[in-house]
């Protein structure tokens, strides 16, 4: 088997009394998608938070493409490679959708100190960006303030400029939130593409969504891991469903 | 098509020319001096345009840059009229060429140190770590008799420029508006290059910025150093126009000046700043002359553009600006 992409070994995160992630071990390998599930409140978001390095971790480690990043910043985990999505669509507001992902296409070409070309003349930006829009399909929205876009069509920006990161891993977290049912089936299709290109670790309530997408799950309650498992293992296993899957399963 | 913010900077632009040299053919030199004054206070609000306006960095300590660089120009033309040497046997100058760019190398200096520390903190600690720097170099200007302490240092004769009577108000007029000329095409410049979408990014979304890749800091921290050194170009320019240098530079209302300037004429627009500084000295001369307490009603006026028109005066009269 493939070496994993993403290594999490035995982090603990503790916000006062309550631990938020209880010693948690997880893997992303190449080609997958990696579903993390779990009820509100599980320590979800944490965990990528922690991954993304918006949040240190109290102890463990995080290894990247065979290097540790556990002491790095977020700018440095970015340009290593690993692209992220918000759960609340974190964007320059003012800036158009094609200048959101020019940022990101300025971030990969290297410094951002120069100081005289003006970007909206450069196609080295303009291109690779537009590309990147047209693949969520936001081409027809590239000029509209981030600010004037629709929910879903932020969380679609928000992809855009992951791909146009050139990202060796995806931290999606919950990508469909307050999409359309259209909508849904859409990024679903799209994801499920996309994983040949980087792995995905994806965070998601949508339970057709993760049925549907991912090669492994792992279920999180109270910050612990529960259960890690194929789609079938994760539907069958009795303490998950009592935990977390109820009778969607 | 030219978008009406073009056009409104076009007239503001041609106005602030005309204005002087018709009052200088008119016989009314005393309004040169004015249009002098609102070009220097512009080009210092230009500066910190570039930090307050593109990176949402709100310095109240920017009057250090100002009075550093007005101090850079007194000093300097004492020196060369005692001829004693400063420091290492570098001697004075008369030359504005030669005391710009020590008036900005000392600018951004103080301001690659004030920054960096500052821009460690953010919001109103960012505020107030700025200003209590700029206090402290007034503090310092003030107990320090070498150069007049309190009662400040006189410039004898106004400094030279190669090929303009710089003694005259027109030719002196004509010369600082030049240089806001340049400080506005390099404000549009940096602001619409790669530095200036990081830096406006930064202002926007920090953490947007950090997640693609960009470290905030360093970006700010230049952003900073370059605000300073065109305030302190400004300040330069400022003890020649008063032939004249006292601590009141580097006080914090200066700061404040410098800000206010900026939030009537319009945060982040390329002429808030001129608009801002014709508004000041407007109020300033107009009602100056009626009241002691003109700066009432620039209150009102700043009240105004805070209630009603966000975007300053820029915005009210050109709408809303657009990010490509």
């Amino acid at each position: 088997m493939a070496e994993p992409v993403l290594v999490i070994s035995d982090l603990v995160k503790s916000f006062g009394a309550l631990l938020a992630t209880d010693h948690v071990s997880i893997d992303l390998r190449p080609g997958e998608i990696h579903a993390l599930i779990g009820p509100n409140g599980a320590g979800k978001s944490t965990l990528i938070n922690q991954i993304a390095g918006t949040i240190r971790p109290d102890s463990g480690s995080i290894r990247f493409a065979d290097e540790d990043i556990t002491a790095h910043g977020v700018a440095e985990r970015a340009r290593r490679g690993l692209g992220r999505t918000f759960q609340v669509s974190s964007l320059a507001p003012e800036f158009s959708a094609l200048r959101n992902v020019m940022l990101a296409v300025q971030a990969v070409q290297g410094s951002s100190f120069r100081f005289f070309r003006p970007v909206m003349r450069d196609d080295r930006l303009i291109e690779p960006a537009m590309s990147a829009l047209y693949r969520v399909g936001l081409a027809g929205r590239a000029s509209v303030r981030a600010a004037e876009l629709s929910h879903g069509e932020r969380r679609q920006l928000e992809i855009a400029i992951a791909l146009a990161l050139g990202s060796k891993a995806f931290l999606l977290d919950e990508p469909m939130a307050g999409m359309g049912p259209e909508g849904s089936k859409n990024l679903t299709a799209f994801l499920d593409g996309l994983r040949a290109e980087a792995p995905i670790l994806l965070v998601e309530h949508d339970m057709d969504a993760v049925f549907a997408l991912a090669d492994r799950i792992t279920v999180l309650d109270y910050g612990r891991v529960i259960a890690t498992g194929s789609v079938e293992e994760i539907r069958r296993n009795p303490e998950v469903r009592r935990a977390y899957l109820g009778d969607q399963a | 098509m030219m978008s009406r913010e073009t056009i409104l900077n076009a007239v503001l632009a041609l106005a602030l020319l005309v204005v002087p040299v018709t009052a200088s053919y008119a016989g009314e030199q005393f309004y040169v001096t004015l249009a002098t004054r609102v070009a220097i206070l512009a080009l210092g609000a230009v500066g910190l345009n570039i930090a307050l306006g593109l990176g949402g960095l709100v310095s109240f300590g920017h009057a250090a840059f100002f009075g550093i660089g007005g101090y850079a120009a007194g000093i300097l033309a004492q020196h060369a009229l005692s001829m004693e040497p400063i420091v290492f046997g570098l001697p004075g100058t008369k030359q504005m060429l030669v005391i710009w760019l020590v008036a900005m190398a000392a600018s951004g200096l103080a301001a690659l140190a004030i920054g960096a520390i500052s821009l460690r903190t953010a919001g109103v600690y960012f505020i107030m770590i700025t200003l209590a720097f700029a206090q402290m170099i007034y503090y310092f200007a003030i107990s320090w008799p070498a150069y007049g302490g309190e009662d400040g240092l006189s410039i004898a004769l106004r400094n030279s420029f190669p090929g303009v009577n710089t003694l005259r108000p027109l030719p002196f007029f004509l010369l600082c508006y030049g240089v806001l000329a340049a400080a506005l095409a390099f404000f549009l410049m940096l602001k619409n290059a790669r530095f200036g979408a990081a830096l406006q990014a930064s202002r926007q979304n920090e953490v947007r910025v950090a997640s693609v890749g960009i470290g905030p800091y360093r970006i700010r921290l230049a952003a900073f150093i370059i605000s300073g050194m065109v305030t302190g170009l400004a300040g330069a320019l400022f003890a020649d126009l008063n032939r004249f240098v006292s601590p009141s530079m580097l006080s914090w209302q200066m700061s404040g000046e410098l800000i206010v300037l900026i939030i009537l004429g319009g945060v982040g627009r390329l002429f808030g700043p001129v608009v801002g500084a014709v508004i000041f000295v407007v109020l300033e001369f107009w009602l100056g002359g009626i009241t002691e307490r003109w700066q009432f009603f620039l209150g009102l006026a700043l009240l105004g553009v805070v209630l009603f028109a966000r975007g300053g005066v820029i915005g009210l009269l050109a709408g809303r600006e657009r990010h490509g």
